[in-house]
């Protein structure tokens, strides 16, 4: 007979739907990485000198670094000689009337809405504006002109180098220097595309901006890096969604996310992340190491994070916030699951630098499968931070008893005006719980994908909304199979 | 043929080595009755009842179960859910973010796909569940709550109950439904209880107290021994029970009478 056990762990077997290949021919660099990689990479961008000179200052500096492994996650060493750091579709697109329909088909079986026209002509309200990026470049961009009338600048990252230079010169590298961290500082050398947002002074932005990326070509990597500046009183939620297809090798992924706030700004990042994990065996999937963080520079000024991390073999992630401006607000809630051997290590840093600075993490991490999941925080409130506070809530799920859930906070306080609160748990999915569902005639998936849609709750309720029925159907994508 | 008959039937602890706790048990139910079950702790009535809802920890190693002429082992425990089965838990689980009502919902509209119906509209459903609360006295904001958290032990009883009467059952089986219940609860319950009494369906009420049988007055009274059914009576059973305790019927069964 079958216990809960065994049944768990086939829910969490089925099969991940976004893994085709789409037959685009790409026009690539040579595989490995060096300068004249680098150089490849800023011609075909078109890219002006200074643009090209920080990614050889990056380059070098990455040069004398060497790969963390303070995270808890194991890999065979990555060949970085081996990655193809350039892939673009090789139609080029001139406006978004004239984008390759092949590749549109790709976004429209992904589910990624890209039909501006229904919208202009009023059979939808449009409510989402998207910036596609394939491989390693923006292919098309919805609503720029709905969104230019307001003075809104939403366009790809080499889009915003060519035309908005001042913006990009000034705050590149502001919240994440080019020497950051390995990952960040490779991304810096040989970034290819992402999107580039700046919403001018008290505009409240209309609609949700969107990019999803999708990486398609094999032994490529994605070096995408997105800058967000909202300006005075000015407001915008963005989202990010990114799959890939089903490949027998790793593939990595090693993005940089920059946001800044002035003040009484805010800023709501979403991220639903479903690189290919990897098989059953945890052959292939998607190296994921990315730098995510964001600058309260103003007074009054908000970031908050909200991701769903179902994907990738590797997760590494710290999406965190600088809380610079006094009476700024940090927020991170994080749904992460690990399944079969996915390992993810992800949290975030919240840095109180202002007065009255407060900061609410929510993580909640679920494990299934073989999966390792890991949470890893760092809370510091420096001296001149006084009167701030942090909540901390932390939670793991684990389906079945091969998986597994570690929490490592780091906690630091300076003065003695401010607090920080850490509550943790840990809990089971148990035959009972999943018993008395059943007893109420509720089938075993439906009763896990409530279980754990109930136990992310939290989470979910931060998601616009469309983004949270997307995310709760995609847990229970990612733990079918879990269970049988 | 009978509403429910069961023959013969013998549980396990579905574990290797698992422990032998039904040891033969057999007992008919027609649709229209009430049957209550008592007896010690561990002869075994809980196990009768979790297994009849078909909890796989159990593991029926011998006997038969026919319910409304259906192979009910055969069965999973959702279907039986669906067939018309509801347990009534002695220990209800508590299910965090997941609110009464949505789980309620889930609960309803698997059953009405199960019968070809098409799903309980929500205006529908909250008619439903405003008068099955009326009925429980219960306080609205228990919709929102999730499931039985931070719930007392009286309110989860009461929403074992709550759910029964919005599930509307044909065979009700209640797991000591009234222990941790103060006698102005037991009453509710057991009104909640009695308005599902009815031809055919049935109920099998597990319990160690006469006094929930007061309120809703059985048609048989069972005892339970060490995996049996060692004696049947009436009502008037429970109330020798209660004034003799358990021991004359294990005098009577060692003495073979």
């Amino acid at each position: 007979m079958p216990t809960a056990e065994t049944e768990i762990e086939t829910l969490a077997n089925r099969e991940y739907k976004w893994g085709f290949i789409s037959d685009i021919e790409a026009d690539s660099a040579p595989p490995g990485l060096n300068e004249e990689v680098i150089r490849f990479i800023s011609h075909k961008k078109d890219e002006p000198s200074w643009m090209l000179e920080w990614r050889l200052k990056a380059y070098r500096q990455w040069l004398t670094m060497t790969e963390p492994h303070w995270a808890m996650v194991h890999h065979p060493p990555i060949d970085y000689q081996a990655t193809i750091y350039y892939s673009a579709p090789k139609t080029k697109k001139k406006s978004f009337d004239e984008v390759d329909p092949e590749l549109l088909k790709v976004y429209e079986k992904l589910g990624v809405p890209m039909n501006e026209r229904a919208a202009l002509l009023g059979v939808e309200q449009p409510n989402i504006a998207v910036d596609a990026v394939f491989d390693s470049v923006s292919v098309a961009t919805t609503f720029k002109k709905t969104l230019g009338d307001m003075g809104i600048l939403f366009c790809s990252f080499s889009e915003a180098v060519r035309e908005h230079p001042d913006l990009v010169r000034k705050y590149m590298g502001s919240v994440v220097p080019y020497s950051d961290n390995y990952f960040a500082t490779l991304n810096s050398a040989v970034f290819t595309d992402g999107s580039f947002c700046y919403i001018p002074k008290g505009v409240k932005c209309p609609m949700e901006l969107s990019t999803y990326f999708r990486i398609n070509a094999k032994n490529t990597g994605q070096f995408e890096r997105t800058l967000i500046i909202a300006d005075e009183g000015a407001s915008v939620s963005y989202l990010e969604g990114c799959t890939a297809p089903m490949r027998d090798e790793n593939q990595l992924h090693a993005a940089v996310v920059e946001l800044i706030a002035m003040d009484n700004a805010s800023i709501k990042y979403s991220t639903v992340q479903n690189w290919y994990p990897g098989d059953k065996e945890g052959k292939g999937g998607i190296y994921n190491f990315v730098t995510k963080r964001g600058k309260c520079l103003g007074r009054a000024s908000k970031i908050s994070w909200t991701q769903v991390e179902t994907g990738s073999a590797i997760t590494w992630k710290y999406p965190s916030c600088i809380l610079q401006g006094d009476d700024s607000i940090g927020e991170f809630y994080s749904v992460a699951l690990t399944n079969h051997r996915q390992q993810a290590d992800t949290g975030t840093k919240m840095i109180h630098i202002g007065k009255n600075t407060r900061s609410t993490i929510v993580s909640k991490g679920i494990s299934a499968g073989f999966g390792q999941n890991c949470y890893r925080g760092q809370v510091k409130i420096l001296k001149g931070a006084t009167n701030s506070r942090n909540y901390t809530q932390c939670d793991s799920l684990l389906l079945g008893d091969k998986c597994g859930a570690h929490t490592v906070p780091y906690i630091e306080v300076r003065n003695t005006s401010s607090r920080a609160e850490h509550e943790a748990s840990t809990s089971k999915i148990g035959e009972d719980q999943l018993f008395y569902c059943k007893s109420r005639g509720i089938s075993l998936e439906d009763a896990i994908s409530m279980i754990v849609s109930g136990f992310c709750k939290e989470v979910f309720r931060e998601l616009p909304m469309e983004f949270a029925v997307e995310a709760r159907k995609l847990l229970g994508v990612s733990l079918e199979g879990s269970v049988g | 043929m009978a509403f429910l008959e069961i023959k013969d039937l013998h549980v396990r602890v579905a574990a290797p080595g698992g422990r032998d706790i039904l040891k033969g048990v057999n007992l008919t139910i027609n649709a229209g009755e009430v049957h209550a079950i008592m007896g010690k702790n561990g002869s075994g009535k809980s196990t009768l009842v979790q297994a009849l809802a078909g909890r796989e920890t159990y593991e029926v190693t011998r006997g038969t179960v026919t319910y409304d002429g259906k192979d009910l082992l055969d069965l999973s425990a959702e279907e039986r859910a669906r067939e018309g089965v509801f347990l009534a838990f002695q220990y209800p689980v508590e299910i965090p973010g997941v609110s009464t009502d949505y789980f309620l919902k889930a609960a309803v509209n698997a059953a009405r796909k199960h019968r070809g119906e098409p799903e309980m509209d929500s205006v529908a459903f909250l008619k439903l569940i405003r008068e099955k609360m009326a009925l429980l006295k219960m306080d609205p904001s228990f919709m929102k709550r999730a499931i039985n958290e931070g719930f007392s032990g009286g309110e989860k009883k009461r929403n074992e109950i709550f759910q029964m009467a919005v599930c509307n059952p044909r065979l009700a089986l209640m797991d000591e439904t009234d222990s941790g219940l103060d006698i102005d609860a037991l009453k509710v319950v057991a009104n909640g209880a009695s308005s599902l009494r009815g031809p055919g369906r049935a109920i099998i009420i597990v319990t160690h107290y006469q006094r929930l049988l007061n309120y809703i007055e059985p048609d048989f009274v069972h005892v339970m021994l060490d995996g049996r059914i060692a004696k049947s009576g009436d009502k008037n059973l429970a109330l020798e029970l209660e004034e003799r305790g358990y021991d004359f019927v294990e005098r009577q069964v060692a003495a073979g009478v």
